[in-house]
Parts: C-alpha cells; structure tokens; sequence
C-alpha cells in the first residue's frame, strides 16, 4: 500500500450524491491511489436528496435517507469537513481556499458542487414564511410551518412544485399551485396528460391557479399572501418556490474555469483545467445540463474511471425518464415528444379508466413516451428508446405495450402504485411489493440490479422486470437510475456485448485471456456471465480455430447433459425430425432398465427425455445409446435444439409437402452449431400448422406453390407469433435461407440472446435485406456456417463413452472411507 | 482429531475447475484456482444444496449451478447480500500432491 505521503490528493467540493458517488466508485477501482478530502457545507453527510419529497409526506424520516454516516468516510480513511465551505480555487499553487482562510494543497480536485434553486426576483421574495425545497434544511422549515399554519402556495408546476405540493398536503396544509403555463409538468407532459394529472390532483383537493404569474409576495414581516399579474391575490401563510434549479457555478466562474449554464466539461468529466473534473448537476456536458439521478451515476461513474487511471470509459451524454413521486399517481415520461415535420405518433385515451398513452416516432424509431395511468411499459419503451430499435413491425400494437406483444404471465397487473404490499410481484421467487419497497429503503438500493440482488425479485425469468422497475421508480421518486445507456456484459467490465465481439474480431484476439488483457477486465477471471460469453463469441469467430474452453462452460454443456435439481442429470438423444425406430426405443427402454433411470418423459420437441441419471453413469448410458446408433440431442445446447415436424404429404391427406423429410435434412445439416441462446425449429406441412412452427425460433409452413419460411417467434416467457421472412420454391432454397439466418444470428445475436429479441433489436428489413435480398451475402453466409460445421458436427457423447475424452469429469477423484 | 489425506496429482482438477472426493458423508469439491490454489468445502450449497463442484470458478470463488449462488472458496461462505455457509476443510498443495485434513471430531458430531 502506498504511504499515506505518497499518496496523490483529491479534494472533493460538495458532499452530495454525485461526488460521493464518484468516491465510492473510485474506492472500488483503485483503493489506495488517494487521499480524499470532501468539503460539504450542510451539517450531514451523503444523503439522498430524490428522497427529500418522501420525508416533507411524513413518509420518512431524515435518518433514513442518510446515504453514508460519518463511520463510512473514517472506515475509507476519507477527512470530510461538514459545514466547511470553500471560497476560492488557486488553481496556480493547486489549493483551495476555505471561508476562513485555510488551504489545502490537491492534486487532483473535483467539483461537485450541484444546483441552487431559483429565486424569482419579485418584491417579497426574502420574506420570513419564504422558502425553496433543494435540502433538509428546507424540508425542515416546510414541516414547521405545517405545525403552525394552515394556507400553502406552491409557485412551479413542475415535478419538484407537485412533490412540494403533495408533502405539504399530506401534513394537512391547504395547497394552491402556481404554474406560469397552461399545463403542469410540460417539460415532461404534454398538454393531455398534463390535464389529467391535474383532475387528480384536484380530485385530492390541491388548488391549481394557472396560467399565472406571480408578482408580488405580500407580507410585512412575514409572508400573508401572493399577488399576481391579473391583480388577484391568494392567502398563505408558506409560500415554496419550486420554479426550477440553476448549476452551481460561483466558484469554478471565480477560478477562471470555462462556464456557460454549467461548468463545460470534456467526455471524461474534465474541465478545461485537466486537473480539474467536476460531475453532477453543476456540470454542462454537450450543451446538456442534468437534474435527474440517473445521468449522475454514469458520469460518476466515467470520472472515477478516468481518476483511478483506467480511462477508457467516456460519457457518451443520457436520455433520461421522469416518474412522479406522488402517491397513487402512476406517471412515466421520457424523451422527447415536441411535434415535428418528422414525427408520428400513437395515441391511446381512454377517459373513463384513467389511461393516456403517446408515443412519439421518428424513422421508425422511439424518440418519446408519455404514459398516464398505466405505466407498466415505461421501462419498455424506455430500453427500445434508448436502443435505437426499428420498432416499424411492431407499429400496430405498439401502443399496447410489451404483453400485447406475447409478454407471458403478469398481465392485468398493470399499476403499482395501486398493488397492496402483499401483492406477488416476482412469481418465480415469491417476492412481494412490500418486501421491494422495504429492501429499497432499508438497504437503500439505487438500481434494478441492486434489487435483484437483495430481494431476488426478478432475477430469475425476468418477465417482471418491468414492474420491479416501476417499485424502484416509485419508492425511490422524481427518479431513479435506469440501467446505463449500453449495457456492460457483467460486472467485471463496463464494455458492452456488442464491443467485446468488435474487439475480438478487430483485435484478432484469440483466447479469454487475451480478450480480458486487452479490454481491461476488471476481474482476474471473469465470472458465469461474462465467461461463457466469451467463449461462445470466439467459438462463432474463429471456427476450428479457438480451442473451446470447457472451464467458461456452463456445466450443461460441459457434460453434455441437463443438470437437475437433485445433481443427478438428464439424457436427451436426437430424434431426427421426431421420427424414431422400435429398435430406438427398445434400446431407450433397455438403457432405462440398465441405469435403474426413474423418470422416463416425451418432451415438447418431440423426444425423449431420460431423468435422474447420475454423473457417473453418463458415459455408460451414452454408450449403450450410441449402439443403436442414438447421439447427443444437445438439449443443453445454447444451438441447435430440435427440428419439430408434422407427419406432412408422406401420409397426411392435407399435407402439401413432405414436412417430415424436410424437417430431417434441416436437422442433419444443422446439428451440433452453437448459437447465443437456444434454437428451435419446427416445420409444417401445411397451412394448419400441427408443427406449431409459428411460435418456433425459425418455422416453416408448407404450402402447395412451395416453403413459407417465418422466424422470431417464442413461446415460453414471451409468446409471440413469428414474423413472415421469405416464401422460395425448392427445400434447397428454405434450408440456404434457414442456415443463412441461422448463421446471422450466430454473428449478430448478444450471447444468452433469443432469436425474436435479436429481431427486435436489428430489425426484421436489416435481416431480411441480408438474407433475402442480397443473394451474395446470402451464399457467404450459408458458407460461413457450412464451414464452421466441420469442427463441431461430433458427437460428443460418443467422443466420452467410447474415446475418454474428459474422463476425470466423471469419476471422483479419490473415494474415502472416514471412520 | 484432525488429520491429513492424500488425494492425488494436482493436475488431476483442471485449472479454474474441480473433482469430488467422494466419502460416506457426501461428496467433498475440490477447487483449483488460476494459480493452483487448492480449496475443499463441502459439495452443497447452503441455498438449495446444488452440487457446487460443477459450478464455475472464478476469482476464489465458485457460482452455484442451480441458481447462481457465488460462494467464497476459502470460507465456504454466500457473497453478500446473500446468505449462507458451507463447511470447507483445510487443504495443502505439497510438490504435485493435493492433501486435504478433516476432522473427524467434528464430522461424527453431525
């Protein structure tokens, strides 16, 4: 460890949530790198200020929104100096100069030093019963005014003003709302749902006086009332103005640092002085100020990257989401829903249930949403806004959201501001909303993944993630930090799926442990997530090539069997096109009776599964299968699972083709590929449809003129019809157009990516242009796979029954007898 | 009572991998890390008792197969926030050979 004097220093100005934010993340980094100084200048430590509206409710107390107590800065051996205030930056001898004349000597400074609230210059403004709402202090003051007075004028229609609003309501006050617009929140509402949020709030007894501008605070030597510019006046004993928040610029202004409405700063969070960073809502970051949470972390996040010298992260600006915190009230805006010459929109009212949706496109993609009423989608469109999906075929229904798009199981369940505590949110692990909002609080979770890990909810199919993310939303406020614009694979990186395949294709890299080196891992050996998907990316790279690392396997694919509950495993042998022989089945049946094997079950793929077979037993029970000539039906496989077939023209008298024998050649050429998540295929022989082909990952309907090929469909977590590809002629051209896909998928497609979510994230005319269009690249394609099947067309469990390969995996390696 | 037991050849557990000693009491997981560290715990999880040693390793630790559980191969201990501890034993590397110790006190108490 370096020597405390060695030791480089950073003093960090302002005690709040992003430059404590950054400290914490520069902690993990790189420990001991520093010696950190932070100056607040409020008497506490850290705290969350989004949680500053629940405490004005009475919902919380001060203490339980304090982020970090004294103890965590003396366990990081950080000094804090609580209402210590800095004057001045002497950016030429590096110091900073407090209010009293003292200076400290850094190396590296940050500013942090956030927003201060409007102050409107009207006459009254600096009357005793005037105040903002940005601190504790502030919320201290509004809730002993509400002790002792009865009249409240809120001036800001905006989040902050109704959260205001709704605090001193709920503490018994009698509220009116001063808004300068015709229309509450109308950066973040349009004008519709503006005015449905205001008959709520009506309905609860808030006063609205707008359009109105205030003009004079009344009062002599306190606050008895509001004039306003049509010469009427309102009482109030409490007047809150909440008409907007300014960056913070006073000080880095003094030292000379470039300034415009914030402190302008680089994509590292670097201002012009390289020595100087700053982060938070005192920053302008390409001409963009923040107030929400959100873009706080992620520039926390590169600045402390770029402190602890890893500086490969840059802040790329974000697009950010608003709820508002207000009980009862389900509210979800994001993005931008201005009219334009290029823009559409889809719009669903519906008055008597309270519901207003808009979404706003632009070249087919999402650019906004407004949603009232029923928000459970907002976390939906939110991701497909920020990825930049072509949502073109998805169109009509867009408007109904993700479960009127085959999202399974939690439909009806659309509002969670209305949910009892004890309604079930996360099927899978029993995890109720109260229990959410109890591990939010207490723990004082920030981030979806932060839930998943405390509570579990989610974590499992996911399928609710969308409502977990609205509790998250609701307990934590005005806003909340979404998941970072691109997702990193895992913890141990910030890099994203899709760079890690750049990289490895543009880099040449060749092993795992080059593709960490190179790309800064910030673990030694990665982890379940990240190593299995790297793996996978240099086994589609480089075919015959990368040696398959058997360790970054998860163990189904390891041992070439399904691990159960108990440990024991399952066996799945192919059955080509679900066709099977009776000296199949006797040698099935016969395995069964060997091994003592308890279950035997049909699967849904038109096979037969053999359950609790022990580890040990694997390669015997392998050995006997392959004398009959069964193989390996890859039933674990991230690739190619079955090919369901009806029995088609063989013997059907509605069949158009034969379905059967289709099914068998796709089947014989595509056996053994890997993919990023499972593949499932299913042809038809005829328009009925027996195969189920259109809810397959890839699904071929037979008609009499040829070969309707559809693909993306899904039928498990999410049901979802498929999407109609291609029609061709000859099964020739329905299985170079089937392998062409396929081989898109295995080059495109995130690792643990399902075929319909790739689809729906490229878009159904990028694939189509690709493997339909374009013959030439059709032709490549079909090769690329075609190659890489020569190394993996094996039969793995012949390759462990009859040749030894990885023997130790299925013997113990010692076996003892304790006394 | 402790006492020390051979097991055999360290290249016997693959790197970042495991075997199973097998014994009356279940099975016992051998670990192997990066850089031939050797850890034994017992081959359950505290969550749902998934067999541990066919989970992957990484970073002195070994993820659960069944649901993810991360344990601690030195301690036998859940990474927060979950919760948990497995029994693990101590263990030695000495030239080429892996050598466990258990204790048998402790065992027969169970």
């Amino acid at each position: 460890m370096l020597d405390k004097t060695t030791k480089q220093r950073l003093i960090v100005i302002g005690n709040g949530m992003a430059g404590i934010r950054t400290v914490e993340t520069l902690l993990e980094r790189a420990p001991d790198l520093y010696q950190i100084t932070v100056f607040g200048s409020e008497p506490y430590g850290n705290y969350n200020r989004i949680l500053l509206s629940p405490v004005l409710a009475g919902e919380k107390s001060v203490d339980d929104i304090i982020l970090n107590t004294q103890q965590w800065y003396d366990d990081n051996n950080i000094t804090l100096r609580k209402g210590e205030t800095v004057a001045m930056i002497d950016r030429r001898t590096c110091e900073v100069v407090t209010d009293k004349g003292e200076r400290y000597p850094y190396d590296r400074l940050l500013i942090a030093t956030g927003s201060n609230p409007i102050v409107l210059p009207i006459p009254g403004a600096d009357l005793p019963g005037v105040v903002g709402f940005r601190d504790i202090h502030d919320v201290e003051r509004m809730v002993e005014a509400s002790t002792r007075f009865r009249r409240a004028v809120v001036i800001g229609g905006g989040l902050l003003g109704l959260e205001a609003a709704n605090g001193l309501a709920k503490r018994g006050m009698q509220v009116t709302v001063v808004h300068l617009l015709d229309s509450l929140m109308e950066r973040q509402l349009d004008p519709v749902a503006g005015g449905m949020l205001r008959k709520s709030l009506e309905e609860r007894g808030m006063m609205f006086k707008m359009p109105a501008q205030t003009q004079t605070i009344l009062g002599d030597t306190h606050v008895t009332g509001v004039r306003f510019g049509d010469g009427t006046e309102v009482d109030a004993d409490l007047v809150v103005m909440a008409v907007g928040i300014r960056p913070n610029i006073e000080l880095a202004k003094k030292a000379g640092l470039y300034c415009e409405r914030g402190i302008v700063v680089s994509d590292t969070m670097q201002t012009y002085d390289g020595r100087i960073y700053a982060v938070g809502e005192c920053v302008q970051h390409r001409r963009q100020t923040y107030g929400l949470v959100a873009p706080l972390f992620d520039q926390a996040k590169v600045c402390a990257n770029h402190l602890a010298m890893k500086g490969f992260a840059t802040y790329d600006g974000s697009v950010v989401s608003t709820k508002l915190k207000v009980t009862g009230i389900d509210l979800f805006s994001a993005g931008d829903f201005a009219p334009g010459p290029d823009r559409e929109e889809v719009v669903l009212q519906d008055a008597h249930r309270g519901v207003y949706k808009r979404i706003i496109l632009s070249d087919k993609k999402i650019v906004g949403a407004v949603l009232y009423g029923d928000t459970v989608d907002g976390p939906w469109y939110f991701q497909h806004m920020r990825d930049g999906t072509d949502v073109s075929h998805m169109r009509e229904r867009l408007v109904f959201g993700a479960a009127n798009l085959g999202d399974g199981g939690h439909s009806g369940q659309n509002s969670v501001a209305a949910m009892s505590d004890e309604t079930e949110i996360c099927g899978c692990n029993g995890v109720c909303k109260g229990q959410i909002v109890e591990a939010i609080t207490a723990k004082k979770l920030f981030t979806i993944d932060d839930v998943r890990a405390h509570t579990k909810a989610s974590s499992s199919c996911g399928s609710c993630t969308g409502l977990v993310e609205q509790v998250l939303a609701f307990t934590l406020g005005g806003d909340y930090s979404a998941a970072p614009n691109v997702k990193p694979v895992c913890s141990c990186t910030d890099h994203s799926h899709d760079d890690v395949r750049r990289v490895i294709v543009e880099q040449k890299l060749k092993t795992i442990p080059d593709v960490m080196r190179f790309m800064d891992w910030k673990t030694p050996n990665g982890c379940h997530s990240c190593r299995p998907a790297m793996n996978y990316y240099l086994l589609a790279t480089w075919p015959g090539e990368y040696q398959d690392d058997q360790q970054s396997r998860f163990i189904n694919e390891r041992v070439h069997a399904n691990i159960q509950k108990d440990g024991t495993y399952s066996v799945v042998p192919r059955m080509w096109g679900g066709v099977t022989t009776p000296d199949e089945l006797r040698a099935i049946a016969d395995v069964a009776d060997k091994f003592k094997i308890p279950t035997v079950k049909v699967t849904g793929g038109q096979r037969i599964d053999l359950l609790g077979v022990k580890k040990e037993d694997l390669p015997a029970v392998w050995a006997d299968l392959n004398d009959a000539g069964l193989v390996s039906g890859h039933a674990y496989a991230k690739g190619l699972r079955t090919v369901k077939t009806c029995v088609g023209s063989e013997w059907c008298r509605f069949g158009t083709q034969d379905s059967t024998g289709l099914g068998i050649k796709i089947e014989k050429f595509m056996w053994g590929s890997w993919t990023p998540a499972k593949v499932k295929l299913g042809v038809s022989g005829c328009p009925r449809n027996c195969a189920e082909a259109t809810c397959k990952d890839v699904g071929v309907i037979c008609v009499d003129s040829g070969y309707e090929i559809h693909f993306a469909g899904a039928a498990g977590l999410h049901i979802k019809g498929t999407e109609f590809l291609t029609k061709v002629a000859t099964d020739d051209e329905a299985l170079e157009v089937i392998v062409a896909l396929t081989q898109l998928y295995r080059e495109q497609g995130r690792y643990l990516e399902r075929m319909y979510k790739w689809c729906d994230r490229v878009g159904l005319e990028q694939i189509r242009k690709q493997v339909v269009d374009d013959l030439a690249n059709r032709k490549a394609l079909f090769e690329r796979f075609s190659y890489s099947q020569q190394f993996s067309q094996h039969d793995p469990w012949a390759a462990r029954a009859r040749r030894g390969v990885d023997r130790n995996e299925f013997v113990p390696m010692a076996e003892l007898e304790l006394a | 009572m402790t006492s020390w037991i051979q097991i055999g050849p360290l290249n016997d557990i693959p790197r970042l991998g495991s075997r199973v000693v097998r014994t009356p009491q279940g099975n016992i997981a051998l670990f192997r890390t990066e850089d031939d560290a050797v850890f034994a715990l017992d081959d359950r999880c505290p969550h749902r008792n998934g067999p541990l040693s066919q989970g992957i390793v990484h970073n002195g630790r070994v993820t659960c197969p069944l649901h993810n559980f991360v344990i601690d191969l030195a301690s036998g201990r859940a990474i927060a926030p979950d919760e948990g501890c497995t029994r693990s034993y101590p263990t030695k590397v000495e030239g080429d050979l892996v050598w466990f110790a258990i204790d048998h006190a402790a065992v027969a108490a169970e």
